[in-house]
């Protein structure tokens, strides 16, 4: 079994970070398993948590009356899921249900945000990491959008 | 008097033995010479000219098998005068054809690498060919991982033979779809995404891109991202075409003729090209 | 070189008659000069010119006795080697199918008289692009390889000429059977010949034709001459096609698109555009179908469809397209230029958009984006 602090230090999200700082997050950090078909978060709760993948797919979905659950996007490991908890009010936008057995790592975020907020440094080492998951979520919505196999691809 | 069969304008007729719908609008047909006479061989990416009788001809991609070059395999995206016509074809029917034309996949040029192909909706059409190449010579290439996308889990081409594909040990298969529909449980989001997560070494690997423009661009985006050398990737373009032979001058792409210095092109050749607008 | 007075022109129209040619050759019809079928020299445009510039064009009565004495009106002789419209092949249909119909349509012999120099290197370059690439168009082979070459040297260039800039004029130099230069010295009035196939030998031959005296071929070439020094317009080539490259994004294209109505003028009478269309065409009972092909332009909005959209929607992308592909891309897909001088598209631009001008534009750099870089050679001045 491996130890926390290595299976952060290994992961492709932290990569760079020095290990004071892994230490750091380790002590912030927990892992957890999802069964298939398992919420991990839902739209509108309280995002208390971060996590990082490390086995499994993910779906992010948008819960329509009608339609039931709309996936948006699946994301899979080495990726990350969740970052509401970055932007007040800290309430998650999506629900967020496993696909197949996923096996995360998760961050409490009132302790990642302390952490930040106390060492800008550091701060500045997490936010740059999320900003490319923004970056690469907006980017992939944007293109998705197009619907470039459709009726005018 | 020339004989009229050593005229590259003049089409051969082939009758269509088998049909297959792929999808709501996209269909197979299999086709072999009225005549019997042999067909010459294909390069894996290369195109023919359809012809449906009194209607019209379009550039269709050749979908099959090239170690089997005497049936002729074409799937078709209805979507123009010609193509919706030829739907409506059936098994007996005669088509004409000119061809092959075109470049190809540089597949024995690739020997050694990792494979690795992205594609997206009737963009697998023309690769199909160049898996069948790969499949058939295994061991001559690293890894080999195909990467496509669809609109919806009902737009999927070729299906089964994408399942049992994705069953074998030594090829990776990774769907996704933009819109998830029914009892889809596969990948849901766009074709690039999946390139973060496939395995293969981005300097030791030869990239075969083919689908709508806007898939091609964003891409070589993520391509470059990863570090796969541009003079490693190759895509196959799109435009229209009236000739196949550089003579109508319909296909023009900056310099480049698409169906003579084409359709398969070498990114780095141009990179210029695919970003400039109204070339 | 041989010299044939003006008297026996027809000694010569006969000699090609005789050996089945059906001559084409400068006519006045429609208040200009067109080319079209001529029974003798009488058919010429005797005592006639013509005066040009951007966007315009009159007949003038020069009343001098010249048969020569124009440049080049709006036809070329790509409508004969390749015409507006030519029938690729014919098929029947039948119960579950079709086949091909083999016929053996008349392609005429034909004779060009008076074919300019301009027009020489015009007919090298069609020639590069349905002879000499990876593929040979039947339809021009058909009617290019019996064609009968009678070349005439310009002596009096036209407003919008700018052969001596495109190394295309104004002297003949190969790609004919004869050429003749139009002398008028000292009231003499005779053409000097010069041969340039084993078919124009034989000709001459007939003939009995005299050599030219000293005095006679130094006019012949004191015209020709005088004829390089007059040009109306003027191109400056050196590094031309490299430079066109880098100016994909050049704020003048706008400038142009602005007076560019888009309707094609240019790319007709245009001496080496040669883009064509299809048309499938059945009688109503589908018993018959038929494949035409047409002369197209890159101007149309159709020439670009693809499904989904027109790849050239803006008329700064199609005069782009053209300009571009005329004097840049050509290089790379023939190894030569596409403008061979003659100064039809500026003539004959409803809005007078003169090619020339626009390139001196253009060769102030601005925002500079070289496209297909495979050969580039970028910008010298940057």
């Amino acid at each position: 079994m491996q130890n926390i602090d290595q299976i952060l230090a290994d992961h492709p999200f932290m990569k760079g970070l020095d290990a004071f700082h892994i230490a750091q997050l380790a002590e912030m950090a927990s892992t957890a398993t999802f069964s298939a078909s398992q919420y991990i978060f839902r739209s509108g709760d309280f995002a208390d948590r971060c996590y990082l993948l490390r086995q499994g797919h993910v779906a992010v979905e948008i819960f329509d009356a009608r339609r039931g659950p709309i996936i948006v996007e699946t994301i899979g490991e080495p990726n990350v899921i969740g970052w509401s908890w970055l932007v007040e009010p800290y309430n998650w936008c999506f629900d967020a249900r496993a696909v197949e057995l996923t096996r995360a790592v998760v961050l409490d975020a009132a302790q990642l945000r302390n952490a930040c907020e106390n060492d800008h440094r550091f701060g500045f080492e997490i936010l740059k990491r999320f900003t490319q998951v923004f970056a690469q979520r907006l980017h992939a919505a944007r293109f998705q959008l197009l619907d470039v196999y459709g009726a005018n691809g | 008097m020339i004989a009229v069969a050593t005229d590259p304008m003049v089409p051969q007729p082939f009758r269509i033995h088998k049909t297959k719908p792929e999808n709501a609008d996209t269909f197979t047909f299999e086709l072999a010479p009225v005549n019997g006479a042999k067909r010459s061989a294909f390069q894996p990416g290369q195109f023919n000219m359809l012809y449906v009788y009194g209607v019209g001809e379009v550039a269709i991609s050749i979908s099959g098998d090239p170690a089997n070059p005497n049936t002729l395999v074409h799937t078709t995206r209805a979507v123009g005068t010609v193509t919706k016509r030829m739907k409506k074809l059936k098994g007996g029917a005669v088509l004409g054809v000119r061809g092959p034309f075109g470049t190809y996949w540089p597949l024995k040029e690739a020997e050694g690498n990792d494979i690795l192909i992205v594609t997206g909706g009737i963009g697998l059409a023309p690769l199909r060919p160049a898996l069948y190449y790969v499949l058939a010579n295994r061991t001559q290439y690293g890894r080999v991982v195909l990467l496509y996308g669809a609109r919806t889990p009902g737009d999927i081409l070729y299906r089964r033979e994408l399942e049992s594909w994705r069953g074998k040990l030594d090829l990776e298969v990774h769907v996704t779809v933009d819109r998830a529909t029914g009892t889809w449980r596969g990948n849901v989001g766009v074709v690039t995404s999946l390139i973060n997560r496939a395995p293969f070494d981005p300097e030791n690997t030869v990239a075969l891109v083919c689908g709508p423009e806007v898939m091609m661009q964003f891409t070589m985006q993520e391509l470059e991202k990863k570090g796969v050398p541009a003079d490693h990737v190759f895509l196959s373009m799109e435009r229209n075409m009236k000739c196949a032979l550089g003579f109508c001058g319909h296909c023009q792409w900056g310099p480049k003729f698409v169906c003579r210095d084409g359709p398969v092109f070498r990114y780095d050749l141009v990179e210029d090209l695919l970003t400039r607008r109204g070339i | 070189m041989f010299v044939l007075r003006h008297a026996r022109l027809d000694d010569l129209l006969d000699a090609l008659k005789r050996r089945g040619f059906t001559l084409v050759g400068p006519v006045v019809r429609d208040g200009a000069i067109v080319y079209d079928v001529i029974a003798s020299s009488s058919d010429l445009p005797i005592g006639y010119t013509h005066q040009q510039d951007a966007g315009s064009y009159h007949l003038i009565e020069a009343h001098d006795g010249a048969f020569f004495g124009y440049t080049v009106g709006p036809h070329s002789w790509k409508q004969y080697l390749n015409p507006p419209r030519t029938r690729l092949w014919k098929a029947k249909g039948s119960a579950n199918g079709f086949e091909i119909v083999q016929e053996n349509a008349n392609v005429p012999r034909y004779a060009f008289i008076g074919v300019r120099a301009c027009e020489l290197n015009a007919i090298a370059i069609l020639d590069r692009v349905f002879l000499q690439g990876s593929a040979v168009d039947f339809e021009y082979r058909r009617r290019r390889e019996h064609a009968f070459i009678l070349a005439v040297d310009c002596t009096r260039p036209g407003g919008t000429c700018f052969c001596a800039s495109m190394n295309a004029g104004p002297q003949a130099r190969s790609g004919f059977d004869l050429a003749l230069t139009e002398v008028f010295d000292n009231g003499e009035h005779y053409f000097t010949v010069v041969c340039g196939s084993e078919r124009g030998d034989e000709v001459l031959g007939e003939l009995c034709l005299e050599e030219a005296s000293e005095p006679e071929r130094q006019a012949a070439k004191h015209s020709i001459e005088e004829a390089g020094r007059h040009m109306g317009r003027k191109m400056e080539t050196a590094g031309l096609a490299e430079l066109l490259a880098s100016r994909v994004e050049h704020p003048h294209w706008e400038v142009v698109a602005k007076r560019c109505l888009t309707c094609g003028n240019c790319t007709l009478v245009c001496p080496t555009c040669f883009c064509s269309n299809v048309e499938d065409v059945t009688d109503l009972a589908g018993a018959f179908a038929e494949r035409w092909r047409t002369w197209d332009s890159c101007f149309t909005l159709d020439y670009s469809y693809i499904h989904g959209g027109n790849v050239r929607k803006t008329a700064v992308s199609r005069y782009r397209q053209w300009l571009t592909h005329k004097l840049s891309s050509w290089h790379s897909q023939f190894e030569m230029s596409g403008c061979v001088g003659c100064g039809r598209c500026i003539t004959w631009c409803p809005v007078g958009i003169d090619l020339t001008e626009e390139v001196r534009v253009l060769r102030d750099g601005a925002t500079a984006v070289t496209i297909g870089t495979e050969k580039g050679v970028p910008d010298a001045k940057h």
